[in-house]
């Protein structure tokens, strides 16, 4: 770990634990964890990315079905292409760290289940999600009945408004009341 | 703020002149364009950006609170302009002074720099019309300050001295000092500036940007702290900032150290994303159980065993720290050892080694006191945590919905366990959750269809019979074994064999092992839903272990009582043997002056010592519990493991996904197991010091072993249950052990009378009679006093009555506020079925509302749903429903059937997509303001 640390300097290390939710140690694990994905030229350059498979390889997120999406919400890139920095990947295990607030992760939630980041989750977000939920293969796949019946259950139950989407603060009423939310939203490396 | 007051203040800054900071200025000016935004939104009435809204309402929240305060201290602002505005004019006629003069410029420059602000201020409004941080805006005059450098600063920092303190007092202001309101708002703002600091994680902004606002707000404090204390207070000032600092800085060192402490931090999370946070959530009960045993060992170990060790007399100089003579041949032996005789027994482990000495050592530590006081004090202890754990929990879980409001949602958004890191489980998930939806729309589109409901029941009545059976039977069985293990203990222990010393144990342990199997399989007779199997299960085990812990207890109070009967007669024996003696001695040599009997302390007549006789049954179970589920782990998970792993390659069906098959973690068997093992603990120690940290060790190698068990044999759960929820339901059942166990012990400290000559209260009529003594003797009298009036039934009367009366009067309060909860989720309700109806016919469900509004002419009882929607509309409506419909049939039936149709092609969907920037980050668009309607108002709720 002595070569981590002197890579981030002591102010940069105050400064994201000002930041973020994470102890100095997490930081420290994060950033060694974060250079080992990296090649052995990049590893001075504080601004590299690191691409979103390289990421997922991680084997926190590797069976996670929402991946894909956790790194294009967290992401800075440009090109879209859920690439992470150092700063985001800090965000990333920030918003999914056990002291993080509800109001975090119900937001981040929202974004990562937003797929088409339109800023509601309509039905097919919700088709997508419930595809991820069940896992890709046949036999756990609802038929397309099953799927409707459910997302008009979900959609009768947190659409307050009854607009045909769920946005933000209905998603984060219903999320607010479920008493494990909090509790499995959380990835530790 | 009512936005009215705003404009007024806005005209009487125009009245003024413009010598108002100019911040206001932009502020307010920023104020009107929102405001006119706002209204631009209204007319537009997007449902869809609430959502995003929240964020702004928030900020917008933060702004106009800072804008109010502005604005308190803005009258009179402007009244000191306005002042000073003459003063200078009079100043300029005269031009007096140099320092006027350089004032005067000051003014110039402050002036000047007012414009450029102004403009960087509407250029920032401008670039932050899509950032949600507002605040930049109502801190313009303070990033201005900071970005520029720090000579304009002080050139700033003059100008507003020039204008506070020349009208304050006159013209020989103190260079030196700010007026008491810049002082104030100064504060304020390093005070806000601060709090962002502490609050800034709390958003969720892109790192980069958390790390300028920082970075600014940090600039800001670090620049504007200094500022304020000026003069006398400076040094004060200074280093109460620099001691902040330090605090916050070592705080938080200390929460890095605190984690950093925390053990198997690794090894859970290993097991975490293994298996779920469900097997998860019984190692971090381990753990904590672990923490709280080590808590309770220290107690004992610190106030007991050690001061007995280290100042009390040395083994083999009194009766009680001796072995007797008869057991000396075994007393090493490893079989007596064992099972705790021999040295054992005589030891410090065991409560007859104490010495009841009033003080012991050149302490003089009053031991049987402090053995009184933390047998006690351990209860209160763990009484103490776990409730105040039990509270944390309850704050932390969910508000308590309805289980049944947001089923599907809670399914959908909240089922993935994100910790999990493991394929298999992975894949174990996908398919739970599959089922979970599937049976979810099952129960809902069937609604509980019971075919046939009678045998069901007799299903049922059977099976609670077959376990009331069991658990009687278990019970008996107990009782029997207790009664013939006495009957064993008169005979001669050569005789007997190691079962029938141990068949207690054994018993006990193997009933802890056969009985829950059993009753799953009864319960499948019962076909409940899993998740109210489980609980029935959980309930049947505790009162199973319940059960038999409590005939066990019974048992061996028999056995106490008979063990008092003898060690009655013996103390009698040795009394009238010691009279016989010394009435010998005394006629023999013809002297009063008897000495002491000489007679080794191994071969004194004693006692049976009850209290150590149950200390080592306590052991005992403890030990073999230990051995039992260590042995079970090892052959039931191990072993299987290794059969179906490696027989697999010649078997004729598959080991691994047929009947065999790898274990799963029973996670609530474990966790009750080890709530029981708690519950011994408890009781035991007070009859045995050394239990606790026996148990310490306990728990110590569980941890590890269980971990590697669960890692290397065992399969994660078909059906993955969720932790948190029974998180407390733990805790109720630890308090509920804990309070059993409690009642025991408080039992035989208040009413049997202890052994006359081993233990700390040798030679007491009552244990408790320890405390009197202390009391009468070594306080002084009045505390004596104190306490005999305390004791008092007069006073303790009232007292239990007051407690019961504050119990009544909480729980009202708690009633209250639970129907109020009720009255506004039924609000909540109505407002919804309302907006529904609005949305989909302009129908109200609601009679009683329906008929007032037909009686009011304006409808102003339900918030007309927009406000540039025609009336016209309305009464369209209103015509065509009374037409559709018949009156008194506003029937669901019709409205369902709209809901059905109109649902679908919303007519407002499109619009609501339309002007938002698609693309951009959801939570970085800023949007109109939502309606004074629902958004607003469910955002309070």
């Amino acid at each position: 770990m002595g070569t981590t640390a002197s890579q981030l300097s002591k102010e940069s290390l105050s400064e994201y634990q000002e930041l973020t939710f994470l102890t100095k140690q997490e930081i420290l694990l994060a950033h060694k964890r974060f250079t080992e994905l990296l090649n052995k030229s990049e590893k001075g350059d504080p601004n590299v990315r690191i691409p979103m498979n390289k990421i997922n390889s991680l084997p926190e997120l590797k069976s996670n079905p929402f991946k894909d999406r956790i790194c294009c919400v967290f992401s800075t890139s440009e090109h879209k292409d859920g690439s992470l920095t150092f700063e985001d990947f800090l965000d990333l295990l920030s918003a999914f760290s056990d002291s993080a607030t509800l109001e975090i992760k119900s937001h981040y939630a929202f974004r990562i289940f937003d797929f088409d980041d339109d800023g509601t989750l309509d039905r097919s977000d919700l088709e997508k999600l419930v595809n991820c939920l069940t896992g890709e293969t046949e036999e756990t796949k609802l038929s397309p009945d099953e799927m409707r019946q459910l997302i008009s259950n979900i959609l009768e139950e947190s659409d307050i408004d009854k607009d045909g989407t769920v946005n933000l603060s209905e998603f984060q009423h219903v999320i607010s009341r479920s008493p494990d939310f909090v509790s499995s939203f959380k990835i530790v490396l | 703020m009512p936005p009215k007051r705003k404009n007024d203040t806005i005209i009487k800054v125009e009245d003024v002149g413009m010598e108002v900071d100019a911040v206001l200025d932009s502020g307010s000016e920023d104020e009107a364009r929102r405001r006119n935004k706002t209204r631009r939104a209204k007319t537009q009435r997007k449902a869809k950006q609430v959502s995003d809204d929240e964020d702004n309402e928030e900020d917008e929240d933060e702004a106009q609170k800072k804008r109010g305060r502005k604005k308190r201290n803005k009258p009179q602002d402007s009244d000191q302009d306005d002042e000073e505005d003459k003063r200078s004019g009079r100043r300029k006629r005269s031009k007096a002074s140099r320092r006027n003069a350089a004032n005067e410029e000051s003014d110039e420059e402050s002036e000047e720099e007012r414009g450029e602000r102004k403009k960087g201020a509407r250029a920032v409004s401008k670039r932050d019309k899509d950032d949600p941080n507002k605040e930049k805006k109502g801190n313009a005059k303070e990033k201005d300050g900071a970005n520029k450098g720090s000579e304009k600063d002080r050139k700033k920092k003059n100008g507003k001295k020039s204008s506070s303190s020349f009208s304050s007092s006159s013209s020989e202001s103190d260079e030196e000092s700010l007026s008491e309101g810049e002082m104030a708002a100064l504060k304020e703002q390093v005070e806000e500036k601060k709090k962002l600091i502490a609050t800034l994680r709390n958003k969720p902004w892109r790192m980069k940007k958390r790390l300028v606002l920082l970075k600014e707000a940090q600039e800001f404090v670090e620049r504007f702290e200094g500022a304020l204390g000026k003069g006398k207070g400076r040094k004060l000032y200074a280093f109460k900032v620099m001691m902040t600092k330090k605090i916050i800085k070592f705080k938080r060192d200390f929460e890095n150290f605190k984690t950093a402490c925390i053990p198997w931090e690794r090894k859970i999370k290993e097991v975490e994303s293994h298996f779920g946070s469900s097997v998860a959530s019984y190692f971090i009960f381990l753990r904590w159980m672990y923490g709280l045993n080590l808590i309770l060992f220290g107690f004992m170990f610190g106030l007991v065993v050690l001061p007995e060790a280290l100042m009390g007399l040395p083994y083999g100089s009194i009766p009680r720290k001796t072995v007797p003579r008869d057991e000396q041949d075994t007393a090493m032996d490893f079989s007596v050892l064992f099972e705790f005789g021999g040295y054992c027994k005589y030891s410090f482990l065991f409560y007859g080694y104490y010495n009841s000495d009033r003080t012991t050592g050149v302490l003089k530590f009053r031991l049987p006191l402090s053995y009184l006081l933390t047998g006690v004090g351990i209860f209160g202890y763990s009484l103490m945590v776990v409730i105040r754990t039990m509270a944390r929990n309850a704050n932390e879980g969910g508000d308590g919905a309805d289980e049944g409001e947001f089923t599907f949602s809670w399914k959908m958004f909240t089922s993935w366990d994100y910790l999990i890191g493991n394929p298999e489980t992975a894949d174990n998930k996908y398919a739970s959750i599959t089922t979970s939806f599937k049976e979810s729309i099952v129960d809902e589109q069937e609604n509980q269809k019971d075919e046939n409901i009678h045998l069901r029941r007799f299903l049922r009545i059977l099976a609670n019979l077959l376990i009331l059976c069991c658990l009687g039977g278990s019970g008996y069985l107990i009782y029997f074994v207790v009664k013939r293990s006495q009957d064993f203990a008169k005979m001669d222990p050569a005789d007997l064999t190691w079962f029938e010393k141990n068949e207690v144990e054994f018993v006990m342990s193997l009933l802890g092992l056969v009985c829950p199997p059993l009753f799953e399989t009864i319960a499948e007779l019962e076909d409940y839903h899993p998740r109210i199997a489980l609980k029935w299960q959980l309930g049947r085990i505790f009162a199973l272990f319940l059960g038999n812990l409590y005939t066990f207890l019974f048992a061996l109070f028999d056995e106490v009582t008979g063990k008092l009967e003898t060690e009655k007669s013996l103390k009698n024996a040795t009394d009238w043997a010691l009279n016989e003696y010394y009435a010998n001695y005394s006629a023999h040599f013809n002297t009063t002056d008897v000495p002491q009997p000489i007679v080794h302390p191994a071969d004194v007549v004693r006692g049976p010592c009850w209290e150590t006789a149950v200390g080592i049954e306590f052991v005992k179970l403890i030990v073999s519990d230990v051995e039992v589920t260590y042995l079970t782990i090892l052959i039931g998970d191990f072993a299987r493991a290794l059969l179906v792993r490696f027989l697999n390659y010649c078997w004729c069906w598959d080991l691994e996904a047929g009947f065999p098959s790898y274990a799963e973690f029973d996670i609530s068997g474990n966790v009750l197991g080890l709530i029981f093992n708690q519950g011994m603990i408890w009781m035991g120690a007070f009859y045995a010091p050394g239990l606790v940290g026996l148990n310490v060790l306990r728990l110590l190698t569980s941890m590890y072993y269980q971990c590697w068990a669960v890692m290397a044999c065992n399969v994660p759960h078909q059906r993955v249950f969720k932790a948190s929820r029974s998180n407390n339901f733990y805790m109720g059942l630890l308090l509920l052990v804990l309070f059993l166990s409690l009642l025991p012990v408080v039992y035989t400290i208040m009413t049997l009378p202890p052994s006359f000559d081993c233990g700390p209260f040798s030679g007491q009529e009552r244990m408790y009679d320890v405390v009197m003594e202390t009391i009468e003797q070594d306080l002084p009298a009045f505390i004596g006093n104190i306490f005999t009036y305390a004791t008092n039934p007069g006073l303790i009367m009232p007292a239990v009555l007051l407690m019961v009366l504050a119990i009544y009067y909480l729980n009202t309060v708690s009633k209250g506020y639970q129907q109020a909860n009720l009255d506004l989720k039924k609000k909540m309700q109505m407002a919804r079925d309302e907006e529904k109806n609005r949305r989909n016919n302009k129908d109200s469900t609601n009679q009683v509302m329906k008929d007032l509004e037909d009686l009011l002419p304006n409808k102003s009882l339900i918030p007309p749903p927009t406000k540039e929607e025609p009336p016209s509309d309305v009464v369209i409506e209103k015509g065509s429903k009374s037409t559709k419909m018949k009156p008194g049939s506003a029937g669901k039936g019709v409205n369902l059937q709209k809901e059905v149709s109109l649902a679908a092609p919303n007519p407002r969907g499109p619009v609501t997509h339309a002007p938002r920037p698609r693309g951009g980050a959801p939570g970085n668009a800023r949007g109109p303001q939502p309606g004074p309607g629902r958004g607003r108002g469910r955002g309070h709720l």
